[in-house]
């Protein structure tokens, strides 16, 4: 099959949309397997390979993400870019790629952009605290299934950054409430459960992500399919934080 | 071929009763005190399971940490890609397991070709970590009384594998991470993602140090510390297609190797057998079905291999359920190597063969099966187009994990004093063969517990001379890293690296993958050379060494392949016996399994690295069974 690929290159300060013809193409590939082949091609004629973020290529380490003809991830539902195979797309499209737009993400060249704000909201207060070796049986504190199935849920993320570049608002209030969400179901995560919220927001808002106006773009692009659900736990471990001791 | 060289053995592990070995060795292993803690400082490369688990444990105890990662966050090491499960002696079920059982199945797995001492010490640890990481939030699967699940996995017949649906890796390693992040948090590791290792520093006989490349700006720089601990990963992507991560490299572990650390067992390869068949010439990467599949999938092929119908117009009685025929008592759950080579001889990879789950949606509906093993169904979905509740899936052996690695003691330290290696890039606990669900457990085994519990002992000696880029030994280290990257970007040839990757990997998967031979053997060890060259004269890297260029970092690592690549072959070769997942169709019994050769090659390989092309020395650490006794292995 033939695409024309309209891909983003930069690799200074600014950049524009460049159009790539690409025939010979297989239903069979995926998204990024098409990439591969743009950049043999680019590379044998002498010119610089496109420049994106892969690493598993089965969907579960978060590396990749492109904007899709203005879709983070592309067109189908629960995808990830690396996962998204040629044939959902239709012979002789032309596809638009781009990389995540979002302030606290600046572009790094191409496709690749730094996402490191999202390991500065983690290292904020997302984790238990439990050195090494310090661990109770496992079996001492039993997790009610259905708890246990939500911190699943929320745990799912795979900090790809899909949520923040579909956000109007350019929010990572799902990232973050992921995490909330994630250790505030389980009972070994309550001690912390609303400082870890207060400090995790703090750290979002300060990195300069957008406020969370529950359009629910985020959702609706996440690969993985976290719920909004999680946001409003979010918040109200956060009213809770703000309306007690400092301490909790 | 090559020479042999005097015989190495393990001096750390203490003699006498195997369950109190290593309550001795931490006793013996001298420790350093809290407050000097602060004064002695560690590298560790890579930041999976094994990596994560040991930066911030060691941080955690005091010590100064600097972590290493070429992905652009911690998180994303290919740990993450873990799907089945973890391996715990915790006897949940009440069904006959104990550290013993787990100590003897990984023994017996692995075709004794692992030391005793280590696995022993795995399978005790095995139990803590299950603690660990629920205390950590990992949120395992559980059953409706809020206790903890577990499932059966190859080569084991009670169910002690923990797992969280089909992401266990994933979960596991969000656990290491947020310790890590923690500590970063608090000022203990200073964390350096996006930065790739491309040269140990070793001063005076010790590991000091590492040059890094800065993937983003390009710059080199070197990093010092009393220890180095590479926890970087196997290199199954010598193969090209595999189910690593396309970023996945030999580059730490091999440049540690030219610097003096030796490689034990280097052609010790897992083929996993339930892996997506390759669709097309643009394949850049396989991606594997979970073995828990095979708790509940029938595997099968149609009886007369010329059948062309669709699997699901070929009846019961012309269907051949080879598994369990030809093993009754394990059936689909015999060890990985055992199903693939089944299959490989049964098949080919155009036809492939079918994992069917027909039966089990009947006998549990199709709602059970989705709980169990909903995201693999869909990700093999979005792959194939099929639908795998409808029709079997259609599945194939690929490379998965390497056994082989650098060599190391009992305390997990290379032959260069100062250098640990832990997880999949050290050669310890597996043997010859991985058993399921024990790759999670051996990693943070080593990063959590075992590596904390006596690199003590090291640093008691430490802190070592200050070094700076000045030091003669320093300052050639850098220059030859430069050095490579210059000639990389010089050659300006007209084949890119993927095409030499490509070509690599086909002759490896052919001449020494599933199955190897002397004659094709032979023939890859004149091959690999000749590509080794015609890349160094034609190899094209388009850009500069100051920014980011992505062909820049492949073309390193694909360099690096090309060397271990040979002695892979040469190791393969040299082990004329069949064991694990190293089958020498020299080495079979009349029915076509491996035939293993104790009185001759019941040894640990551990080569040393002796210049380019040339032939490398053999030092062999002879193996002892005082426990498990090696017998010929049997799932039948």
């Amino acid at each position: 099959m033939k695409l024309t690929l309209r891909i983003w290159r930069q690799s200074g300060a600014t950049g524009r949309l460049v159009d790539y013809a690409l025939d010979d193409l297989s239903p069979d590939m995926s998204f990024l397997e098409a990439l591969d082949v743009l950049n043999e091609r680019l590379i044998t004629s002498g010119q610089e390979p496109v420049a994106f973020d892969h690493d598993c290529r089965e969907g579960i380490c978060g590396m990749c993400g492109l904007m899709i003809n203005g879709m983070a991830h592309g067109p189908e539902k629960a995808t990830t870019a690396c996962q998204l195979h040629l044939r959902h797309f239709r012979d002789g499209d032309v596809v638009t790629v781009e990389p995540w737009r979002a302030e606290p993400f600046p572009v790094v060249r191409d496709l690749v952009v730094d996402r490191s704000a999202f390991d500065r909201i983690v290292a904020a207060g997302g984790y238990i605290s439990v050195p090494a070796g310090s661990a109770p049986d496992a079996h001492a504190t039993p997790v009610p299934k259905p708890d246990a199935d939500t911190a699943f849920e929320a745990a799912a993320c795979i900090g790809c950054g899909a949520c923040v570049a579909a956000c109007p608002n350019g929010s990572g209030m799902l990232f973050t409430a992921a995490k909330a969400t994630h250790l505030g179901v389980l009972p070994q995560g309550q001690p912390e459960r609303y400082s870890r919220a207060r400090d995790m927001v703090a750290e979002h808002d300060a990195l300069g992500f957008g406020g969370c106006t529950n359009t629910g773009e985020c959702t609706s692009a996440c690969p993985k399919g976290i719920p909004l659900t999680t946001i409003a736990r979010l918040n109200a471990d956060l009213l809770r934080a703000h309306t007690t001791r400092s301490d909790r | 071929m090559y020479p042999e060289g005097s015989p190495i053995a393990d001096q750390r592990a203490p003699a006498g009763p195997i369950e109190s070995r290593w309550d001795r060795r931490r006793f013996s292993a001298r420790l350093v005190n809290p407050a000097n803690r602060r004064n002695r400082s560690v590298i560790v490369v890579g930041t999976g399971l094994a990596g994560g688990a040991a930066a911030a444990t060691l941080a955690e105890l005091g010590y100064q940490v600097k972590s290493f990662c070429y992905q652009d966050s911690p998180r994303r090491a290919h740990s993450i890609a873990a799907q089945g499960g973890i391996n715990a002696a915790k006897n949940y079920r009440n069904d006959g397991d104990s550290v013993h059982r787990l100590f003897y199945d990984t023994v017996k797995g692995g075709d004794f070709r692992s030391r005793e001492s280590n696995v022993h010490r795995l399978a005790q640890i095995s139990v803590e970590i299950i603690d660990q990481c629920v205390a950590q939030g990992v949120p395992f699967a559980r059953e409706y009384g809020g206790l903890l699940d577990t499932r059966s996995f190859g080569g084991a017949q009670v169910s002690r594998t923990f797992y969280a649906r089909g992401q266990t890796g994933q979960q596991l390693l969000l656990g290491a991470y947020q310790a890590l992040e923690r500590q970063i948090s608090a000022g203990r590791v200073e964390m350096h993602p996006r930065t790739e290792m491309l040269d140990l520093i070793v001063v005076d006989d010790r590991a000091r140090g590492i040059v890094v490349r800065d993937l983003v700006s390009g710059a080199v720089s070197t990093h010092f510390a009393d220890a180095v601990v590479l926890a970087t990963g196997g290199y199954g992507n010598v193969f090209h297609l595999s189910t690593n991560a396309k970023g996945c490299n030999t580059t730490a572990i091999w440049r540690a190797h030219r610097r003096g650390a030796l490689f034990a067992n280097p052609c010790f390869t897992q083929i996993h057998p339930t892996c997506i068949p390759i669709s097309g010439d643009h394949q850049s990467k396989l991606t594997l079905m979970s073995e828990s599949l095979r708790n509940d999938g029938r595997v099968w092929v149609p009886s007369n291999p010329l059948d062309s119908r669709a699997p699901n117009d070929i009846p019961e009685t012309e269907r051949d359920y080879f598994l369990e025929r030809m093993y009754p008592s394990f059936g689909n759950l015999v060890p990985r190597d055992i199903a693939s080579r089944a299959a490989k001889n049964i098949s080919d990879e155009k036809r492939g063969v079918y994992l069917d789950f027909a039966d089990a949606i009947e006998r549990l509906g199709s709602l059970a099966v989705e709980q169990r093993y909903g995201n693999l169904f869909e990700m093999y979905q979005r792959i194939t187009g099929d639908d795998p509740y409808k029709t079997p899936m259609r599945i194939y052996p690929a490379v998965h994990y390497t056994m082989g690695g650098l060599w190391v003691d009992y305390d997990l330290r290379s032959t260069i004093p100062g250098l640990y290696v832990i997880g999949e890039a050290n050669f310890s606990d597996h043997g010859a063969n991985r058993l399921g669900a024990s790759a999670l457990m051996q990693g943070l085994a080593d990063g959590y517990f075992v590596l904390p519990g006596v690199i003590g002992d090291y640093l008691a000696d430490a802190p070592f001379e200050a070094l700076d880029d000045s030091h003669p030994v320093v300052a050639d280290t850098v220059s030859e890293v430069r050095g490579r990257v210059k000639t990389l970007l010089a050659v300006n040839g007209d084949r890119t690296v993927e095409s030499f990757h490509r070509e690599l990997g086909r002759l490896m998967w052919d001449e020494c993958g599933m199955e190897r031979n002397e004659a094709g053997l032979r023939k890859a060890l004149e091959r690999i050379p000749e590509l080794r060259e015609e890349f160094w004269q034609r190899v094209k890297v388009p850009g500069t060494g100051e920014q980011l260029n992505q062909e820049l970092e492949k073309a390193g690592r694909v360099a690096d392949f090309f060397e271990l690549a040979e002695l892979m072959c040469v190791d393969a070769l040299h082990r004329a016996e069949s064991c694990g997942g190293h089958f020498r169709s020299e080495s079979q019994t009349p029915d076509g399994e491996a035939l293993r050769d104790d009185a001759n090659y019941s040894y640990v390989a551990a080569w040393e690295y002796t210049g380019v092309g040339q032939p490398p020395v053999l030092h062999k650490e002879e193996l002892v069974f005082e426990h498990v006794t090696p017998s010929t292995r049997s799932y039948s």
